[in-house]
């Protein structure tokens, strides 16, 4: 963990129509940070992602990528900012025409100049690596839940993205799956430095792998607290430790 | 001072409810008997009346309640709800321990405001014109797509648009062979129709043979594609967005934005190409079983030869009836894969967003055939074609 500011979220309100999902959100998520975003549901964990990705233009404030004013640069560096991130989505959200390794491969053809055969050896060290090696002929409906958010997260991996923004790896796996998860988040960062923006509810997960994180609170709408996770829980604000504790403290 | 007050349901009901001021501002409610959801319980609003201004407090008595259930503690939750809203305290104190815990619970997380819903019954007039506001408000949105696909098709030519033909392809083989069979009966009865009309009003001029004439370019200038359109808008178009819109839902759109492919260029293109492509086949085929169903009705009803249909129908059908029809048949399909796409592009995030999204495909398909088959129509007159 350096300290060097990768995606700061400055006065950040976001909303659908007149309803105000969550506003004035101000954090910084250094390189290398694993970062969790919590809060109950329909807080607008999603919708902060859809922010940060680029799908939904948030109605006011600013979402900085290195110093970069995402949304209000031109479309061409966008595209560019965009680039640098991988996305798994909360559904997996992979294409279902396409089998798991042509989803993997698509970004990898796409974007980048590799020869098939290097291409497909790519593919099938990321499916191995989530623990789906010999489904590369699998087409998206022939998959549980548990798998298709496995395959998203390769599909995520495909061009080594700088930074990983995941939302909900673990619910609906199960706990040997999830902690595998983990494992596997924790090395990304380790050994490629990966930043990791993640939205998990997992008690263990957070603890175990958030090295920052946000708390959006359903009632204010609004941030509650932010910074380590771990600490949170031991003092930090009442209401965080009482989600993190499931309402027992 | 005490003023009481008493309701009962019909003679046999087991529910009371009597509701007495125990202090000027404060108001109790005495419930008696058995307050279940199979009987015929008062709604909360029986003792709006008396919840006045000056009241403070609310208190219950139940010493004498029977059985009770979630029939009890809707009304409870109900009155409870009004009370709030008048700043009236409830004090649950005189509630079984049971009802009380649940209330409580039923209030502990309150009510969340969520986005505003379009929703709600309203009368058929305000529906109509909200459509039609509707409709004309999605205009620019409409025009934006397509400036979009036209954008698309440039990359195309230019051999930089990002789709697979192997999709393509899927798309030709589940438009064009799939739809043959639903296309023959559907052009054979329409065919038989003309025939039968022909004949009823050529025969008062004694010129049945010219049914072969009338068959032919009815069906191959104009019934032919606009049968073929209206078949494909309810079998494709609907399709078309109901494919698009289930990957609204599972964000797989999202995932292509975020990765910057273009969605248009990997999912619309190759659908508005397969349509353009069988379409004017469809539309020749069609003409065709047409035709037939003309010659089989003639032949076997009306009495006129094989040969004579067959030279009278060669001589009617010149080159321009076929070029009207081809042109028409490949409009109509662009027509039905547009708005099966826009829809599905603009489909939300929901099982029910994915019917509307296909229910609205067929429509606007059609919507759009009639107009541009009106304007096909007066432009190949003016024209001479
Ligand atoms: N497309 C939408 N239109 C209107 N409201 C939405 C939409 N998507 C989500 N919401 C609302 O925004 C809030 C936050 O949703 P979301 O970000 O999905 O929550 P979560 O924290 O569970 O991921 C919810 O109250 C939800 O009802
Ligand atoms: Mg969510």
């Amino acid at each position: 963990m350096t300290n060097e500011p990768h995606i700061k979220i400055d006065n950040l309100t976001m909303g659908y129509g007149d309803f105000v999902v969550q506003h004035d959100l101000n954090c910084v998520i250094n390189k290398g940070d694993i970062f969790v975003i919590m809060g109950g549901n329909g807080c607008g964990k999603t919708t902060l992602m859809r922010a940060l990705v680029g799908l939904q233009r948030p109605t006011a404030g600013t979402i900085f990528y290195s110093g970069e004013d995402f949304w209000n640069v031109p479309q061409e560096d966008q595209e560019r900012l965009k680039r640098r991130l991988g996305i798994m989505f909360q559904s997996g959200a992979l294409w279902s025409s396409l089998t798991l390794a042509e989803n993997v491969a698509l970004p990898l053809i796409e974007y980048s100049t590799l020869p098939p055969r290097r291409i497909d050896e790519l593919v099938s060290f990321k499916l191995a690596l989530v623990g789906l090696a010999g489904f590369e002929e699998f087409y998206p409906v022939e998959l549980s839940g548990g798998m298709k958010k496995r395959a998203g997260l390769a599909r995520a991996m495909a061009l080594d993205p700088e930074i990983m923004v995941i939302d909900e790896p673990s619910a609906g796996l199960d706990p040997l799956t999830a902690r595998r998860l983990d494992d596997l988040i924790l090395e990304l960062r380790d050994s490629l430095g990966t930043t990791i923006v993640v939205v998990t509810h997992e008690l263990a997960s957070i603890l175990n792998i958030g090295s920052n994180s946000v708390f959006l609170d359903n009632e204010t709408r609004t941030m509650i607290a932010t910074g380590n996770p771990r600490e949170a829980l031991k003092s930090g604000d009442p209401r965080v430790r009482h989600f993190l504790t499931r309402g027992e403290a | 001072m005490k003023t009481a007050h008493s309701i009962t349901g019909n003679q046999e009901a087991a529910w009371h409810l009597e509701t007495r001021r125990i202090e000027p501002d404060a108001m109790q409610v005495v419930f008696t008997g058995r307050w279940c959801i199979d009987q015929d319980l008062p709604s909360s609003a029986a003792l709006h009346a008396e919840l006045t201004e000056d009241l403070r407090r609310l208190t219950f008595r139940t010493d004498a309640l029977g059985a009770w259930d979630s029939g009890f503690l809707a009304f409870l939750a109900a009155l409870r709800k009004f009370c709030v809203g008048r700043g009236i305290v409830v004090d649950q104190s005189g509630l079984p321990a049971g009802v009380g815990h649940l209330l409580t619970m039923a209030f502990a997380v309150p009510a969340q405001k969520v986005s505003d819903r379009t929703g709600g019954r309203q009368t058929l007039l305000v529906q109509v014109g909200t459509e039609t506001i509707a409709f004309f408000r999605g205009l620019p949105e409409m025009l934006h797509f397509l400036g979009e696909i036209t954008l698309s098709f440039g990359r195309l030519l230019t051999g930089r648009a990002q789709f697979r033909m192997s999709d393509l392809w899927l798309e030709v083989e589940e438009i064009g062979p799939r739809a043959l069979l639903i296309v023959s009966v559907i052009c054979f009865l329409v065919g038989l129709i003309l025939a039968y009309l022909g004949a009823d009003q050529l025969r008062m001029v004694g010129a049945q043979r010219f049914i072969a004439d009338l068959v032919a370019i009815g069906m191959v200038r104009e019934m032919g594609a606009l049968m073929t359109g209206i078949i494909i808008a309810g079998r494709t178009g609907a399709a078309f967005a109901a494919q698009l819109g289930t990957m609204q839902v599972n964000e797989e759109i999202d995932a292509f934005k975020t990765l910057g492919i273009s969605p248009i260029d990997f999912l619309v293109l190759p659908r508005i190409l397969a349509l353009m492509l069988m379409m004017p086949l469809l539309t020749l085929y069609a003409g065709f079983i047409g035709m037939l169903a003309g010659m089989l009705v003639s032949t076997t009803i009306f009495h006129i030869s094989v040969f004579e249909y067959y030279t009278e129908t060669i001589q009617a059908l010149e080159l321009k009836h076929f070029l009207v029809g081809l042109s028409k048949g490949s409009v109509y399909g662009a027509m039905v894969a547009y708005s099966g796409c826009l829809r599905g592009i603009q489909c939300g995030r929901s099982a029910e967003a994915v019917g509307e999204a296909a229910t609205s495909a067929v429509v606007t398909g059609i919507l759009l055939i009639t107009i541009t088959a009106s304007l096909l129509t007066i432009i190949y007159y003016q024209l001479g074609i």
